[in-house]
């Protein structure tokens, strides 16, 4: 278990410090950072000045230290576009955007799981057939058309639900959290919807090919020449061993929703990293792209170590060396 | 002793595109308690479906067309699938042919026995357990008590056999259906596994339907046997009256196409042979002046080593060591040793059979020569010269011409998106063996005919054909390249005992005919000892013995080497 697992980290920081020096060779090379941040009354002294302040003039080497020093001890740096640190930033929309991808995840985990279940045993049925059809057209369409229609029929059609922003926002210390009151609650439903439907079809389509190819195998047909229950065999025997391959897809979505809810954030203006994040682009803010790209990193890093944590628990041949010879 | 099972004219049909094919033909079988009744068969034949039509699992689309089954006097054939889901497991319980995957992977072996011992009776939890630690006793698993609480995968292969039977039996059936429940194993497990079977049926009245294709193990361990042929039966009766004077035709072509462990013979029976006859076109079909004679002529004439006494190839020494691959594995990882010091000579024109059992190094040996695999020590001398190890060796050396290779499943060693042509082109194109795109076609169609295809075979693609003929098409590749050294792994354990005696004939006439070196390696001893000229016993990467073939099976000196003769289930009686 501890080698497993250290090997696992060792591997995930070669990848943290390659991303963070792809992070920081986005300053070396998308301009001069200091022509970006000073107007254009500023005296080339003054420029200069500031240049060596910055550190800029340092060998490239020492400023990579440094970026990466910054980094683990939390100091981000300041955005060129609001001048407020990256960090605090941040920490500000990060909640918004966690609880967004969670709810959105849960929403494609409750309703995909059991209806890939469901359309493997019953492969030929009417509802089976119905459902697959009509995720297939969920997910052929673009995240933003959903996103666009859901508004149109129950923002503007029905009235029953807010179209744009977070709602009401209950603060527990610096944690701004949508759960705790029924408008905040409401500004959720249709965001996390379209930011959820891709994983839901991706989900149950994966739990349905996973469950057949499971159903299929001899041990299967072993229990079911045993007698075993038809319920233990699909729910005991077949969805355990269908899970371990759906968890890996699972978390790399999950990273994934966090990484790229962008689309859905300003389809629906919800104030979270990816909203951030575009209009970082829209006005070139090299520092909080940068910084974004590496908690965007560690997010995928993360999520990558639990789920190898999970497979563990799940899979006794991983946590088990068979016995020799 | 009383009927267990009786099954009269029973057919099962399955619907197809062009009509019903009928699986099962009218077939009886009559079983009684604690008797091993045996379904001897090639594939097609139809054994495994009747053993899915007693479970009451013919797969979807297929049906019972006619007939009955009774168990006990009783006709199970109209109950609902309910009804049959209970008798499953309490009267009939079944046996797979690969314990690696018929056991559930994440549960423990506790789990999966406790789970089917509830299912059927009403015991509590700490009953059954003590139930079932004492049935995995029974079955030959030491210190079941501690093991019971493992995963399948912590055991070994025939230990996990063990388990499946335990599992068969803890629900007390009357009948069990076992499907080929020796074929994934070794020898000197399969031994030990029928002889298991042999002692439960006694013990426990138990009645077994044994279905396999291997007539060895029919005659260990059956009481009676039904041959079957594309769903008809032959033949019935006491094992030892239909494998020593069997009266049906079929019956005697395949008794005489099983290779012998007793005696060498020149060539193999061939089973009567009622195939349908290619359409004539298909025959008619012909590259302009390709003939067998042809292909011969053309296999002779390339450059080729005078053949003296100095053997072929020689190995000295050879070690392989394999080590866990991954960039970030600490610590010393001492790897394993898949060879060990082995030394052997393949003289000129000879055929080395070398045997072991599965993880005896037997394949690592030939990966090492083809290069393939990097051996850690020795040398491999070929021809007189020394081989160059694995990537070191490159595409241009000659000796990548001279050895080629015939590997053991013929489904998985040709490219399925190529036609046959440009399969067996495609060594003539990479050594240049052709002067032009006419003179390679008239080869390929040439060497086809050699290999006993018809020569339109080289426009179709490997799918359309069956077993057998795929495994022709990849004994002409490998001839194509005009090699002085052939190696053959295990090139008919994928195939029936008729396509085997085939292949294997095919195999002898084209070693006696160009003068071959063949390594041939296998785990069936009967087969070596029809083909080989020489014997080498590998086991666990040491090399145990080797010798002269008739004088390895008249009296082998290794303890290991009597072992396995002695455990061989034999077709003799």
């Amino acid at each position: 278990m501890f080698a497993y697992v250290s090997r696992r980290l060792i591997q995930s920081i070669f990848v943290m410090l390659t991303v963070s020096l792809l992070a920081f060779a986005m300053f070396r090379f998308v301009g001069d950072p200091i022509a970006v941040m000073v107007g254009q009354e500023t005296s080339i002294e003054d420029q200069e000045r500031l240049r060596e302040q910055l550190g800029l003039n340092d060998p490239v080497i020492q400023q990579y230290g440094r970026f990466v020093s910054n980094l683990l001890t939390g100091e981000f740096g300041f955005s060129y576009r609001t001048r407020q640190p990256i960090g605090e930033m941040l920490l500000e929309r990060a909640p918004a955007t966690i609880e967004l991808g969670i709810v959105s995840l849960l929403i494609s985990l409750i309703v995909g799981i059991p209806a890939g279940i469901y359309t493997a045993l019953r492969n030929d049925g009417f509802l089976s057939q119905t459902i697959l059809i009509t995720t297939l057209v969920g997910i052929s369409i673009p995240t933003f058309v959903i996103g666009i229609f859901l508004i149109y029929l129950f923002g503007v059609q029905l009235g029953w639900l807010p179209t744009f922003g977070r709602g009401e926002v209950t603060e527990i210390g610096w944690w701004k959290s949508s759960f705790f009151s029924i408008k905040g609650l409401e500004a959720l439903i249709l965001p996390a919807i379209t930011l959820g439907i891709y994983q839901l079809t991706l989900t149950m389509r994966l739990v349905r090919s996973e469950m057949q190819d499971v159903l299929n195998t001899d041990f299967i047909k072993f229990a079911v020449a045993r007698g075993i229950n038809y319920r233990s065999i699909h729910y005991h025997h077949a969805l355990r061993n269908s899970m371990v391959p759906v968890i890996t897809i699972i978390g790399l979505q999950f990273g994934g929703v966090i990484a790229f809810s962008i689309v859905t954030e300003s389809v629906f203006q919800w104030p979270g990293m990816g909203l951030l994040f575009l209009e970082s682009i829209r006005y070139v803010d090299i520092p909080v792209m940068a910084v974004y790209l590496v908690i965007i990193a560690l997010v995928f890093v993360v999520i990558n170590l639990i789920v190898d944590m999970l497979y563990f628990a799940i899979d006794p041949r991983v946590r088990l060396q068979p016995e020799a010879g | 002793m009383s009927l267990l099972l009786n099954v009269t004219d029973l057919t099962v049909e399955y619907p197809t595109r062009f009509g019903t094919f009928q699986a099962v033909k009218n077939l009886d079988i009559r079983l009684e308690q604690g008797e091993i009744h045996g379904l001897v068969g090639e594939s097609g034949a139809g054994k495994s479906t009747i053993g899915q039509a007693i479970m009451g699992l013919i797969p979807n689309p297929g049906y019972i067309a006619t007939g009955d089954i009774e168990l006990n006097g009783e006709s199970i054939r109209d109950l609902s699938q309910t009804q049959y889901h209970k008798l499953r497991g309490a009267k009939i319980s079944m046996i797979f042919q690969d314990p690696q995957t018929s056991l559930n992977p994440l549960l423990t072996v506790e789990e999966q026995l406790v789970e089917t011992i509830r299912q059927h009776s009403n015991v509590s939890y700490d009953d059954a357990f003590s139930k079932a630690v004492g049935l995995l006793e029974e079955t030959g698993i030491s210190d079941a008590k501690t093991r019971i609480l493992e995963y399948p995968h912590q055991f070994s292969g025939g230990m996990r056999q063990r388990v499946v039977i335990a599992l068969a039996l803890c629900t007390e059936p009357d009948l069990i259906i076992a499907d080929e429940p020796t074929t994934a194993l070794d020898v000197a497990i399969q031994k030990q596994i029928l002889d298991l079977i042999k002692h439960l049926a006694k013990k426990r009245s138990v009645g077994f339907i044994l279905i396999t294709h291997d007539i060895g193990v029919i005659s260990e361990i059956t009481d009676r046997v039904s041959v079957l042929r594309n769903g008809e039966l032959q033949e019935v009766g006491p094992t030892r009256i239909v494998l020593q004077r069997p009266t049906n035709e079929y019956t005697k072509a395949l008794m005489a196409a099983v290779p012998r462990l007793d005696k060498k013979l020149d060539r193999f029976a061939n089973i009567l042979d009622d195939e349908v006859q290619l359409s004539t076109p298909e025959l008619l079909w012909k590259v302009d002046g390709a003939s067998p004679e042809f292909a011969s002529n053309w296999l002779l004439t390339g450059e080729r080593h005078e053949s003296d006494d100095k053997p072929v190839l020689d190995i000295q020494n050879l070690d392989v060591t394999y080590f866990k691959k991954g960039m970030f594995s600490f610590g010393n990882d001492e790897g394993f040793k898949a060879l060990d010091d082995v030394s052997l000579s393949i003289p000129a024109g000879k055929v080395l059979g070398l045997i072991g059992e599965s993880g005896s190094g037997k394949s690592t040996l030939a990966k090492s020569i083809v290069g393939l695999v990097r051996p850690s020590a020795g040398q491999i001398e070929f021809l007189g010269e020394a081989l160059k190890f694995g990537k070191a060796r490159s595409r241009q050396d000659a000796t990548r011409r001279k050895i080629q290779m015939v590997f053991q499943d013929p489904y998985s060693s040709l490219n399925n998106r190529r036609k046959v042509e440009d399969i067996i082109g495609e060594p003539i194109r990479f050594f240049g063996l052709a002067k032009d795109a006419a003179e390679q076609r008239k080869i390929i169609a040439s060497i086809l005919e050699l290999v006993e295809m018809p020569q339109r075979a080289m426009l179709k693609y490997p799918h359309q054909f069956s077993g057998g003929q795929r495994q022709r098409i990849a004994v002409a590749r490998a001839l194509v390249a005009r090699p002085e050294f052939l190696i053959c792994d295990e090139p008919t354990s994928a195939l029936d005992v008729s396509i085997q005696a085939q292949i294997l004939n095919l195999l002898k006439d084209l070693q006696a005919q160009f003068g071959l070196s063949i390594l041939f390696i296998s785990h069936n001893l009967a087969v070596v000892r029809q083909m080989a000229d020489e014997v080498a016993v590998l086991k666990n990467g040491i090399l145990v013995e080797k010798g002269e073939v008739e004088s390895f099976f008249s009296g082998p000196k290794d303890p290991y080497s009597q072992l396995l003769l002695s455990e061989t289930p034999s077709a003799d009686f």
